[in-house]
Formats: C-alpha cells, structure tokens, sequence
C-alpha cells in the first residue's frame, strides 16, 4: 500500500515527498476528501499532508499492534474511519471520527478457540454504523455505533456490545477463511462457508436473512472461492477460480410476508406464520422449557444427554431404532434455545443419511423433529422431497401445516405426488386426525342434505330456469347442486389436498410449475376444487369443526390458478367439457344470486339513508334528555 | 342532568348567497370573500377561518372582483364603480364611477401603486392609489370587445388580460398592446360560442396562463406570444385560477365543481427542468366555482353553493391539528335569530327583510326521543321590508317582545310591537337620537328599559326606550385600545353591566350605573365568537374561534377559579378539533352551575360542578351515560355534555320555562333551492 502512495504522489506533483511514518492505506468515500492512514493507527488528511509532508506523526497503537482491517464510512457529510487491530491474541477496534477529531477503542469479545474476526462489514443506517463480523466457527455478530460520538474521551477499553445475528451452518471440513457483506438490514451475502444442504465441500455464494434465519438464495460458484467478497452498488462482486463474478442483486423489502411467500390464508395465519427469530422467542417457549425440565430431572440420572455433535456422530452409524430414540432423548433434554440451532443440524444429517441409505428411514425422528416448530423449509429444503419419495403422507402433512416457507414449485411437486396416488394406496396412510373427521364430515354432509330431499338454504339458482337454451343437447333438467356433489377422491387424499390448498403461495411463481400437471391430474384436482366449491356455498362446512379448513377465497383462487394454468387443455379436453360446464353453470347461478343480493342491499341502504333523515316538516317540538 | 323540550325550527328559509370573488392577503393571512349579493366578507385564515368582518350587501350591487392592496379592499361590479371599503367599521367607505360601463374584473399591482380594471367597453382603466382615495390615471389600447380578466406581472409594468377568443399583453408604460394571443374555440358545435378567456395569471418567469370557456388551461409565453402547452380540464367551463405565492402551484376552478391543481415540478428527480403538471383533483363543491385562491396550506374555493370550502394541501402541512382538516363554512359566524325569551317570540334577520315568529305550543308530556302533540302551530306575525337598498347588517328584538330594532349600513330603525287579541300592529318610532344613525351591533337591556347601540370607534351608545319616546342616556368608551367595529354585545340580567367585544379580539366591560369602561378583559389570540354575562354570579363567559373557553368575573376583574383550572388542565382533544365556532352562551338560571353552548353541529351543556374531562376519557359519551344505572353514571359523567341530534344549527336558545329552541337550516334544504348544477349525472343513477 505505502507503494501504491508515492506513486499516487509522484502522478500528483511530480516529486516523491517522504513522510515521517509509514503509510498503511488511502481510503477515500465518494465526493470527500482522501484519508491517509498510518501503520501506527494516525490518520491524515491526505491535502493536509501533502501541504507538510514532514509533520510529526503520533503513534496510537502500541508497538506489536498491527492493524489487520480498515475501512471509511461517509454519511451526514461525516466521515468516519474504522480499523480494528491485533495485538498478542487480543483484537480491537478503533473508530476515527472527524470535527471534533475524537478517536474511540473497543475490545472485541473473545471466544475460546476462535479469538479473531475474520471479516468484516460495516454499514451506515440512519445515525448508527452496523458493523458486521464473521467468526471461524460460522458466528455472525453485529455491532452498532454511534455515527457521532456521544462520549468525551473515555479513556477505559470497553467490550464491544454486540449481538449474534447469525450462526451459520459448519461442514465437515475445518473452514480456513470466509467472508460475509451486509446487503441490507436483513440480508447477508456469505462466502467460504457451506451451503446447509449441499455438502461440505461446494463453493456457494448464500444469501442469509437475518431476520428469519433462513437461506434467501444461493449460487453455487464454478472455482474455488477466496472467501472474498465485496458489494458495491447493487452488485455483489465475486472472485472464483480465475473469474470474478458480478452478480446484480435486489433485496426485497423484508417484510413476513415476503420472507415466506404471500400467505393468504386469513383465520390461521397467526398459527402458520410460526418464524424462529431471535428476537421474539415467545413466552409459549418460556413454560415449554420449564416443563422440559422437569421431565428432564427424573431421567437425569440414567443417562447423560449427548451434545449434538456426539448426536451427528451417531446418526451417521448407528441402527433406525438407535437414532430415533437418541433424537427423541436429544430434544427433550436440550434447552430450547440450543434446540432452535440444533434441530436444523439434526434434521439435515437424517435427511443426508436417508438419502445415502436406503434402508435408513426415522419417521418417528422428523416428526419429532418437526414438532418442536424450529424446523422451516429453508432450514432442511430435502426433508419434504424426501418425504415424497417415500410416500411418506403423514410426514408430507406435518410438513405442511408446519413450514411456511415452501417454495411454489415444491408445493406443486408435491400436489402432483398425492394426485398421481392411488385412492386404495392412500388410504392406508395415517393421517391427522383432524383434518381426515373433516373430510368425513364433508361427505356425510352431503348425503344427510340428499336424504332430507330439501335444499338447505332454499336457493333454487335461476340459471336453470332461464337458460334452457344452453343446454340444447342435454334434455335432461339437471340440477348442479344434486349432480356430482360426491367426494371425487379419496377422504386421506381430500385432506392432503386441503393442506395444499391452505399453503402460502404468490400467484405468478405458482403459475407456471401448476403447468406440470397432467391433464387427468388437472380434472381430478379441479373436480376435488368443485366438489369443495359446491359444499361451502351450501354452507356445509361451518357445521364442521375443524382446526384447519381451506377457506372459500382459497378454493376460488386455487380454481381461478388451475384455469389459468390450463385454460387450452380444458378447452379441448373431451373429459373436461361436463366438468367445467357444470362449474360455469354454478359460478353463473352464484353470480345472478349476488347480483340480485346487491339489488336489495342498494334497496335497503335507501331505506336506511331516507329513515336517518326522519322528516318531521318545518316544526316539531321533540323531547330530549341529556346525562 | 335533566329532559328538555326542544322545538325544533326549521322555517327559517336562509339562503346563503352564492360565492363570487376572493382576494386573499398574504401578510395579513385575510381572506377576502364576495358574494352574489354584493357582501363581503373577511376572514382570519389563521384563526380558524373565523368570520371576523362582515359588510353586508344592497340591492342591485354585483360585485365581480375583489382586490386587496396592502390593507386596503377594493371591489369593483358590474354597476361600474370601484368601491373601496372601511375595514375598521366594517362598511363601505366610497364608490366611484369608472366610466367604462360594467366591469369585469378588478387587480391591484404587488406594489400596492396601481389599479387596473377591465371594463365592459374594451377598456383596461388604470388607477393610481392615494393616502385615501384612488384616481382615475389613464386607459391602455381600447379592445373590441369586453376585458373579462386581468394580471399584472409581479414587477408591474406588464398586464396580461382575457377577452373574448383572445389574450392580450400590455405593456403598462406605453399602453400599448405587445402581444395578441388567440384562443381557440371548443370543436363541433360549440364552434360557433365564442371562447372566454375567463381567467388569467401573470408569473414572474413570464409564463401567462389562462382558464377559459372551452375548459382548457393553457399556458403561454410572453416573449413570443405563443402557446406553451394546454391541458384540457373539463367539458365546460374553467371559471377561475389562481397561483401560490411562491409560484410552484396552481388551482383551477370549473363549472362542474371541481378544483384541480397543477403543480411547478421537476419531470426528473434532482434536475431543474421544470414543467406544469396537473396532479390533484378536489371534488367538494356541487356547483359551479366562481373563485379559487391558494393560500399557504390550502386550498379556499367558493361558488354557487355557497359554501366556502377550505381544502388543506396536506404535503405542506407538518402536524395534525385543527389546520389540516377539511373545512367547509357554510353559515355566517354571526347571529341572524334573536329570541324574545320571555314572550316565545322569534326575529328572522334575511338580507332584505325581518320575520317574526310566535313559537307553538305542545300539550302532554312524552318520554325523551318522543315528539310531543303540538296544541298550537308556530305563527308569523309580521314580514318587515326594509327601507332602502341597503341590506340589514343586525337586528334584535327586545326580550319582552315589544320592540324591534334593525340597523342597515345607512339607517336604524325602531319599531314598537302591538299585540291585542290576534291583531298585530307595528309602529315605527320616529325621531331618534342622532347617535342611532347605524350599528354595528345592537341589543337590548335585560328589562327591555334600554337599547345598546355599538357604533363607530368601539363605543356603545346607550338610549332609553319607554311607551313615551326615546332617549339618548350617554355613550360608553373604552378608555383606549383599538377602533375596530364591535360584533357581539352583552348585558347582564341585573342591568349593571355590558360587555362588548370587537374584532381585535378586545373586550370592554362598562358599568351602566356609573356609565364609565369599568375594565377590559385581557386579550386573547383569538377572535370572540360569543359571550353571555351569568345572571347570578355576574362572570362574563366567552368562548374563543380557537374553541377555547374563559371565565372572568367583572366584579372580581379577574378569571375564575374554573376558568383558571379548565387553561391548566386543558381542553380535550375533540372539542379543540370541532371546526365551527360557538355562537351562543347561555345559563340557566334554575341550574347556576349549567352553560349551554351550541355550534353548527351540536348543543352543549357544560355542567362545572363535574369534573373536566381529560383527554384518556370518552368526550361524547351520552349514549354511554344513557345506558348506565344513576350510580355508576355518576363516576362516568365529565363536565361536557354533548347532544348531537340536531344539526346544521343556527341558533340554540334557552327558554324561560326550560324548553330550548333550536333553529336548523338543514344543507339539504338549502340544496334543494340552489339552481341546479351544470351536470347532474351521477354515477348509477
């Protein structure tokens, strides 16, 4: 670097001018004036010392101190210059800030075994700077400073405050280096360390959200990384093997529902949009705790709770059985707060294992596993693909109900999966309970409203009446609502469906993967959507009580999707015809009723309007009482 | 608390007039307005938009366009005079003849030097304003045809000028005309109307822009006489302009009723290429707008329906409060109802004329929310014309419903009233006292024995009224202070004391026994929208345009105990954020503790024996208090009791016999007689 200075120098006036210490770096932000920063931890103002190149330079670090990182940070017109050094195994961090020239040291807390940073990021937002930093064994910390210093002079070395925003997954290999960025409030761009699922020894760049913890994106780089990374204006910069990579990013706003895709479901919301953050463990966890504990005491003393490493050694060898029943013990002895880190780790070695192995399949273990709620998608993205794989429903069922945050073309892999599946097969499944009385009741409904012979609300749909020239080649009056209202699956399969249906999605990425689906798929499915169509719009459903029910918006969008998707395929399909025919029958039936809903509402409004207005003509004489 | 009998009045056939012109002060935040029958008006924009001055109109006096140069207002009409007014007294202080047929359109240069106006004959007319007058300086290039509108360039020496089909430009020094610009006329048939350059304004920057007939808004440029850009606005007619004083933002006001705004911005972030952009709509008149006038955080527009509409632009607005809410003023802030409490009589004050009413009479009682069966209908007694082309500026009637009195720009007259058997006779008293030429305000004494009469320079003139004649007793001044006309008068119920209160905010209390200024109560920000003296304690209660509220004991000379501890506690939110002024106080002598107020929206009872409420409790909370037990409404009730019943009030007074009178003028009705819009269609109907 001090090369590289009187170069600069030599271009500038023509003459290399020595200065009295050692020249570390140059740094300079956009539109303010270049900073010069010593081996001994001065700084300069680059004019000020080309303007007396022979000032006296002070010291401020100690002899051994070696600045290891620095950087400038300019915002309110302000700038600020950070560098953090080492001395003797002890790393800090000095903060330069200018008018008044005040400079400020921090200790970086220490860690047994992993005592140095070993990258650095620093952001400005609003009046703070967050500085982020890596550590060897995958911790991300941050740290918030002040922009302009509040205190005069401290003398005392504090401890940096920081707080973990991150812990990163480790691989087998022992890691050497690595490189995080922060890319906004909620999202960090991390190289040199291993993608969750992906096996140790892949190169990846990875996109963290801080927020939810969970993986935003990844790409997977040709080249060995260098764990270098840097993110300037939008763009992400990425040296690996001989090429650097640009990569143009764009970070959505994180909001809940971004993070986990549009939830649409409205009365479960608050049940499905279960987020492991670390910020608001909520207080369900707190007596969850308390109970594991007590639990804990009286089995403590026949067997010492293993530690998740010791766990993933076993898992890795030992028997089904073995596994499940040590997972089982692990996750009622870990505190909960251990168990949030622990059970995506957990997860991720049955999974890696279950698929190695084809004999190695711990049921028992995921849903464990996935009871204890620490479990999303982004966390173990193979555990639902490998649920489907092994026709495992019960697990695929949980799976749903629990995470939040899977993918589109996942959720339509899955719904092609249960689709293609025999009734007879299914039915064998154990289901949740639930949600299988639900479907009974669905159906029996049905049945109870076709022996009373009467139509429950008493809605006789005028389309029928009037448009008999619809129908020229069907002599036959039909009634929609008698005709084809039996279930056209399975009870096990309706109530794997319903949990398709009530999963979050965002219509344009479902789109194109419902395209997938086969045609008798499609007419199935849609049959299924009518059959649930018809039965809430005879309102059979709220005499049901379930815990989970797709709702009629959710239906209606799901039938609106699959058109969509399908529209051409309908069109022509010889099969189809009957189906959508009736469905169009119905939906123009309902349309008619609602228009004719809408006549009286506007009636009743004049009346309510003209009855405000009670008209008592030019004089009355009214008794009222005041309280 | 207590059941009332509430007659409910609603023939009182008010008709506001319909907005013409406003002229808006910058320095002195005044907005001036002018209406169809020639009245105008003034009102403090930061104080509420209270209605401080009212000049009232005459017969055959339409004015077309208002000016202010410096503190000075100046109309002009299609009778052809240039009036100026005297904003002190609140009357008119000249007229004179333009000689140029009827004029269109009146504006003073921002130098406050000049006035020009455009007349019926082509002619613009320059007049050179004086100390105390204006005169005639010279014409600039005679026109064909009429000069409809009129803008002087901020430095002065150019006036842009809207005619028929044209705009011209004229240079001020030369009179002669420097640019002729053409407006075109709509398409298909309206081919053949000739287009009216309705509006126009002059920027500084040189860019003229007008509103015209064919509903364009059109922007020119003065150096080279051509037409910039044109946005087409709406179908009819765009009636009226005007442009923020810092020349970012401008309002256009249509036939239709709609305001629409234009807006000085840069098309790219950060560059300084800056063009007129339409960017917002305001939908909140019925009818057409005759005048717009963008002050500092709003927009004020007025027209046919008569209801001054005050539209905050909220960008420019830092904080919620009483400033950035919609407002719309639909009735004067003045009393037009006098009641004769102990006679059941009611005076109607209408621009030309009086009406007085006997209330009716109910039998049986009901259950509160019931209507009671009325024994006797109300009865007008008497329709008084008045003299003259004057319009009547106050009016009163004496409590015991004997005497009448009105005071018009130029006269006061004094009718007494008698009643014998169903016949009704008027007597019009003759020979008055000089003093009672005109009033400002007038009132009467408690017992009927003497009249309050405030005249110029903020004096009351006293006169004593018997079957024997009438006579002048003495005048009441204040011992100093400002000259501004009095617009509200108080007198107690012992006879000792009056109070008035004038458009500087200050209010006089005279002692009638010695008939000296006994003190004056010190000044609020805030302008006095009205004030009663409690019969019993002998406080003089005022309420303020800024919704707050004082007592000051005139024997004490100082606040009270209640007043003292309502400032320190402080008023609740929702009554600080009410936007229509009180318009009456009165007690009730069976309940001391009792203040009845009323607004446009609601009557109030405030009880001070209760406590006040802070802002954590419920402030309306009748319908909570009605469905408690007598125990716990105790511990519920707040001082404020608020009945919203009825609405659009204009007058609530309390009876002797406890029954109250409300008088409403339901929008609606007056609604029903504006003429009808220019476009009526409504979506789904």
């Amino acid at each position: 670097m001090g090369v590289t200075f009187s170069v600069l120098l030599m271009e500038d006036s023509g003459v290399v001018m020595p200065v009295s210490a050692d020249v570390l770096r140059v740094l300079s932000a956009t539109d303010s004036e270049p900073v010069v920063l010593f081996c001994c931890g001065a700084v300069r103002f680059l004019d000020s010392l080309l303007a007396s190149p022979q000032q006296p330079i002070e010291d401020v670090l100690t002899e051994d101190e070696i600045i290891r990182w620095s950087t400038i940070i300019k915002a309110e017109h302000q700038l600020v210059i950070l560098f953090s050094t080492e001395q003797r195994g002890e790393h800090c961090l000095y903060v330069q800030r200018f008018n008044p020239n005040t400079l400020m040291k921090h200790r970086f807390e220490t860690e047994p075994g992993f005592s140095a940073p070993i990258n650095f990021s620093a952001t400005c937002r609003g009046s703070n700077i967050h500085l982020l930093y890596l550590y060897l064994n995958g911790s991300v910390y941050e740290s918030v400073l002040p922009f302009r210093s509040s205190s005069t002079g401290a003398e005392v070395v504090q401890a940096l405050s920081r707080s973990l925003c991150l812990s990163l997954p480790l691989g087998e290999e022992k890691l050497m280096s690595g490189a995080a960025v922060v890319l906004d409030e909620a999202h960090v761009a991390v190289v040199g360390f291993p993608h969750p699922s992906a096996g140790a020894c892949k190169d990846y760049l990875c996109i963290w959200n801080t927020h939810f913890q969970t993986l935003q994106a990844c790409k997977e780089m040709a080249g060995r990384i260098y764990s270098q990374l840097w993110c300037y204006s939008g763009k992400l910069y990425v040296p690996h093997g001989k090429m650097l990579s640009v990569i143009p990013f764009d970070c959505q706003k994180s909001s809940l529902a971004a993070a986990m895709g549009k939830q649409k479901q409205t009365s479960q919301s608050a049940e499905c949009s279960f987020v492991t953050s670390w910020t608001s463990q909520s207080c369900t966890d707190v007596t969850q705790t308390t109970e594991i504990k007590s639990r804990m005491s009286t089995r403590n003393n026949i067997k010492s709770a293993l530690t998740v490493d010791q766990l993933i050694q076993h898992i890795k060898t030992s028997a089904v059985e073995d596994v499940q029943a040590e997972v089982g013990e692990f996750i009622r002895r870990t505190p909960q707060a251990d168990l949030q880190l622990a059970a995506g780790r957990v997860a991720l070695e049955l999974v890696s294992r279950s698929q190695t192995d084809a004999n190695f399949y711990p049921q028992c273990a995921f849903l464990l596993l996935l009871e204890t709620r620490y479990l999303c998608y982004s966390v173990c993205p193979e555990l639902l693909s490998l649920a489907m794989v092994k026709k495992d429903f019960h697990l695929c069922q949980i799976a749903f109900q629990i995470f939040s945050d899977i993918p589109e073309a996942v959720t339509c892999a899955c719904l092609k999966t249960i689709l293609s599946t025999p009734d007879l097969e299914m039915e064998t499944v154990n289901l949740d309970t639930d949600s299988v009385i639900f479907m009974k009741e669905l159906t029996r409904a049905q049945s109870r409203s076709d022996e009373e012979g009467g139509q429950l609300n008493g809605f006789c749909p005028p389309a029928l009446e009037s448009d008999v020239s619809d129908t020229p080649s069907n002599k036959l009056q039909r009634d929609p609502l008698a005709l084809d209202t039996s279930c056209p699956v399975g009870l096990h399969k309706g109530a794997l469906l319903n949990e398709v249906l009530q999963t979050a999605y965002s219509d344009r990425s479902l789109l194109p993967h419902l395209k997938d689906l086969t045609v008798p798929q499609v007419i199935v499915f849609l049959q299924y959507l009518r059959f649930l169509y018809f039965k809430y719009s005879h309102d059979a459903h709220k005499q049901i009580r379930a815990l989970r029910t797709p709702s009629i918006s959710q239906i209606i969008d799901w039938v609106c999707l699959l058109l969509d998707a399908h529209f051409t395929v309908l069109a022509v399909a010889p099969e189809a015809k009957r189906l959508v025919f009736d469905l169009h029958k119905f939906v123009r039936s309902q349309v008619k009723l609602y228009a004719e809903l809408g006549k009286i509402e506007g009636s009743l409004q004049v009346l309510k309007n003209s009855k405000q207005s009670e008209d008592f003509g030019m004089y009355a004489i009214h008794v009222i009482e005041l309280f | 608390m207590g059941e009332f009998k509430v007659h409910r009045v609603r023939f009182f056939d008010y008709m506001p007039s319909g907005i013409r012109a406003l002229a808006f002060n910058q320095d002195t935040e005044r907005m001036a307005v002018a209406r169809m029958d020639g009245s105008v008006e003034v009102f403090h924009c930061s104080d509420r938009f209270f209605q401080e001055k009212i000049i009232p109109g005459r017969e055959q006096f339409g004015i077309e366009g208002l000016s202010w140069v410096g503190e000075r207002l100046f109309s002009a009409g299609l009778n052809g005079g240039i009036t100026e007014y005297d904003l002190t007294n609140q009357k008119v202080k000249y007229t004179i003849d333009a000689y140029g047929g009827p004029i269109w359109t009146i504006a003073g240069n921002q130098q406050g030097t000049h006035l020009a106006v455009g007349c019926e004959d082509g002619t613009v007319k320059l007049f050179e304003v004086n100390e105390d007058n204006i005169q005639f300086e010279r014409n600039l290039d005679r026109q064909k045809s009429r000069i409809v509108s009129l803008s002087w360039h901020p430095s002065g020496s150019k006036i842009a000028a809207g005619m028929m089909d044209m705009i011209q430009v004229f240079n001020v020094e030369t009179g002669h005309s420097m640019h002729r610009m053409l407006a075109d006329r709509g398409v298909g048939t309206s081919r053949s109307k000739e287009c009216v350059v309705w509006s126009v304004v002059y920027l500084s920057d040189g860019t003229i822009i007008t509103g015209d007939s064919v509903g364009m808004v059109k922007l020119w440029d003065d150096q080279t006489g051509t037409l910039i850009k044109s946005h087409n606005v709406t179908k009819c007619d765009v009636l009226a302009l005007s442009v923020s004083q810092n020349e970012d933002s401008l309002v256009a006001g249509t036939s239709e009723g709609i305001v629409v705004q234009f807006q000085f911005v840069s098309m790219v972030l950060g560059k300084d290429d800056k063009e007129w952009v339409r960017t917002r709509t305001f939908r909140n008149h019925t009818h057409d707008i005759r005048a717009v006038a963008e002050i500092t955080t709003a927009v004020v527009s007025g027209g046919m329906d008569a209801q001054l509409v005050v539209r905050p632009l909220l960008d420019k607005i830092e904080e919620r409060s009483a400033a950035s809410a919609l407002r719309k003023i639909h009735f004067p802030h003045r009393r037009l109802v006098a009641c004769a409490r102990k006679s059941g009589l009611m005076l109607f004050q209408y621009p030309g004329h009086l009406e007085l009413w006997r209330l009716g009479e109910s039998e049986g009682k009901g259950i509160p929310g019931s209507s009671l069966f009325v024994k006797r209908n109300p009865e007008k007694l008497l329709h008084l014309k008045v003299k003259g082309e004057d319009h009547i500026r106050c009016s009163a009637v004496s409590p015991c419903g004997e005497w009448i009195v009105y005071s018009t720009a130029s006269t006061l007259r004094l009718y007494r009233l008698h009643c014998d058997n169903n016949n009704i006779s008027i007597t019009k008293i003759s020979k008055l006292p000089k003093v009672l030429s005109s009033a400002n305000q007038l009132c009467f004494s408690s017992d009927s024995s003497h009249l309050f009469s405030a005249s110029a320079q903020s004096s009351v003139h006293l006169v004593s009224i018997s079957q024997s004649g009438c006579k002048f007793v003495g005048t009441l001044k204040p011992k100093s202070g400002s000259h501004q006309a009095i617009h509200l008068l108080a007198a107690s119920e012992d006879g000792k004391w009056v109070a008035s209160a004038n458009s500087d905010h200050e209010v006089h209390i005279y002692n009638l026994q010695t008939r000296k200024a006994h003190c004056t109560v010190p000044i609020y920000s805030s302008a006095v929208t009205a004030m009663g003296i409690h019969p019993a304690t002998n406080c003089l209660f005022m309420m303020h345009a800024d919704q707050q509220m004082f007592e000051y004991s005139i024997e004490q000379k100082q606040y009270t105990d209640w007043s003292r501890t309502v400032q320190r506690k402080g008023l609740h939110r929702l009554w600080v954020e009410r936007d229509t002024p009180c318009l009456n106080v009165m007690f009730n002598p069976q309940n001391p503790s009792h203040v009845i107020l009323h607004d446009m929206y609601m009557l109030c009872i405030i009880d001070q024996s209760l406590p006040l409420p802070d802002d954590k409790t419920q402030f309306y909370n009748q319908l909570t208090l009605k469905s408690l037990t007598e125990e716990q409404r105790k511990s519920h009730s707040h001082a404020f009791k608020v009945c919203k019943t009825f609405k659009d009030i204009l007058c609530v007074e309390l009876m002797p016999d406890q029954s109250l009178v409300v008088v409403e003028r339901p929008l609606e009705d007056i609604a029903t007689q504006l003429p009808a819009p220019i476009k009526q269609k409504k979506f789904a109907t």
